[in-house]
């Protein structure tokens, strides 16, 4: 057991999450359905509940007290969030709903100046639907084409076909920094460097990656970064996109209201300056404050060593499931996040997934909103547990007892 | 465990193995195919009627245990029955599985889908069959009509 390991006290972490404190049909939870969202510490729940006790305002208009609180709230959220990937300046941190609206986003604004007829959009085959389908309409009202690099038996991306898709009708490449059906991870440094030697700019899908390992972003170097806060500890319908101040700069903007203004007449509107140009109407205060909180406490804990820990518990769970007869599982590159998809020879997903949960442990069953990633394996459909560190190994244990009872009903 | 056996009830694990009338048939006079997006479960369901009455009926289709033994048991019990008769045991199916009434008689081996009423999440999976059938019975011109549970 390695340093970092050992000096993670994950009995006492588990005690800020008190959602995990709870049985489920009669037996303790195990919550191993992370990559869908991840649970919440003590401190984000408090976080929220403060502002609406004490602060809640309106930001950036009033000039009384509460919206003074509210709006200093809200901006030392993006100041902790540039911080959090390395950002070079807070006006390039957007926030969204989510990573899903922050992929919309590039694509209605930046695809829509950039991307004509005839041009490419190039994605991977182990995108998250949210990563294919806003390229898809963008395409289809250009008259663009989608290009898509394929993946090995692994589930890694072939960088000798990627690099091959690359050409000058590429305007644009979308990755995903971490699959969440496989766990794969990206080699996202070198796909940028392959992209911007053709002069292409890059968006990163960071919603797996950002709450299980450190991003900096000038170091990746990619153009947009988007992740959710839900997935890192923080509350849902709160997200960031992170954009290139210059690119930013150029591109229109996305909704039109409140915020997103310098001045309005009825001949003629002057759009406020980054990052409010995308900040358009009253946006998700409370989840601004949530996912600051959020972040204080991953900070706490520290990502190298969440890092480290859900490394070793990804050890342990590949070890344990592949001593399962008739187990298989699906996506085994070899850099990977703690994400262990499988299928289980002559039982369903679902079927897996329904005696699971009658053991109080919660899984993930279905394409997991990837199904180009399902065809590309050949099966409809895998089970998927999903780590943070907060899962212990004797929860991976109770997984394993749980398959084994999927087994005797099945057998 | 109990509940968890009134799922997986013997004749269902059955049935899901080991699917009968599972296949095509020659010259249906219907069909219709049905999709579960939220799971990816596929079934075709063929018919041959003649006089509104079911001669023969056949699926395929991939999917978990609960829906491939709902479409092998519903293929057995609409042999033989008229149109109105194959609705009333979709309804009957139907409040078994909501909840909204307790097996009748006629519904016959069709109650062991019981359990499902604790599992809301998976009442689609056993309905799914239903559905598409229901679609192959509107089916008059004998075109492929398709149907999702969402």
């Amino acid at each position: 057991m390695n340093a970092a390991v050992a000096v993670f006290d994950v009995n006492r972490i588990r005690k800020d999450f008190p959602i995990l404190h709870q049985t489920v049909h009669g037996k303790p939870l195990v919550y191993l359905d992370n990559a869908a969202t991840s649970q919440k510490p003590q401190a984000v729940i408090d976080a929220i509940s403060h502002f609406y006790a004490t602060d809640c305002s309106n930001i950036h208009r009033g000039v009384h007290q509460l919206s003074e609180r509210s709006t200093r709230n809200y901006e030392e959220a993006r100041i902790k969030i540039q911080q959090f990937i390395h950002a070079a300046d807070p006006r390039e941190i957007i926030f969204v709903r989510g990573t899903t609206e922050g992929i919309n986003l590039v694509a209605q604004t930046y695809g829509r100046a950039n991307v004509g007829p005839g041009d490419e959009i190039v994605i991977s085959a182990l995108e998250h639907h949210s990563n294919i389908v806003p390229w898809q309409i963008l395409s289809e009202e250009k008259g663009a084409a989608l290009r898509v690099a394929p993946i090995n038996d692994r589930g890694e991306i072939l960088l000798d076909e990627y690099e091959s898709l690359l050409s000058q009708r590429t305007r644009l490449v979308s990755i995903a920094h971490i699959s969440n059906a496989l766990g794969t991870i990206n080699p996202v440094r070198r796909m940028v460097e392959l992209a911007h030697r053709r002069g292409i700019p890059v968006l990163l899908d960071g919603a797996q990656a950002a709450p299980h390992m450190k991003v900096d972003v000038q170091e990746i170097g990619c153009d947009f970064y988007v992740f959710s806060g839900h997935k890192l500890y923080g509350p849902t319908g709160i997200g960031v996109l992170y954009g290139k101040a210059s690119l930013l700069d150029e591109m229109p903007p996305f909704q039109g209201g409140g915020d997103m203004i310098s001045s309005v007449t009825f001949e003629k509107t002057t759009y406020n300056t980054l990052p409010y140009k995308f900040e358009a109407g009253t946006p998700n205060i409370e989840g601004t404050i949530g996912l600051a909180a959020a972040i204080d406490y991953v900070n706490r804990l520290g990502l190298d060593s969440i890092a480290a820990y859900e490394a070793e518990l990804l050890e342990y769970g590949t070890e344990k499931l592949s001593r399962v007869p008739q187990l298989r599982l699906v996506g085994t590159a070899r850099e990977k996040a703690a994400v262990l998809s499988f299928v289980i020879d002559g039982v369903h997903p679902h079927d897996v997934g329904t005696i699971l949960d009658h053991q109080g442990i919660a899984v993930r069953t279905g394409h997991h909103c990837a199904q180009p990633v399902m065809d590309r394996f050949g099966v409809p459909a895998t089970t998927r547990a999903s780590l943070a560190f907060y899962n212990t190994r004797e929860e991976i244990d109770a997984l394993v007892a749980g398959i084994g009872k999927v087994k005797e009903i099945f057998g | 465990m109990s509940d968890l056996d009134d799922l997986y009830q013997e004749i269902i694990l059955d049935h899901s193995k080991r699917p009968r009338n599972f296949g095509p048939i020659e010259g249906p006079s219907s069909k219709a195919e049905g999709y579960n997006p939220l799971c990816g479960d596929r079934v075709t369901v063929q018919l041959r009627l003649e006089n509104d009455v079911v001669k023969d009926v056949h699926f395929q289709g991939s999917g978990c245990a609960i829906s491939m033994a709902s479409a092998s048991l519903m293929t057995e019990s609409l042999k033989g029955k008229t149109k109105a008769e194959a609705e009333g045991l979709f309804q009957g199916f139907h409040e078994l599985l909501t909840g909204e009434a307790d097996a009748k008689p006629e519904l016959g081996k069709l109650a062991v889908f019981s359990g499902v009423r604790e599992y809301p999440i998976r009442v689609k999976c056993a309905t799914l069959a239903w559905h598409t059938l229901r679609a192959a019975l509107r089916d008059s011109e004998g075109q492929t009509r398709q149907v999702s549970t969402e």
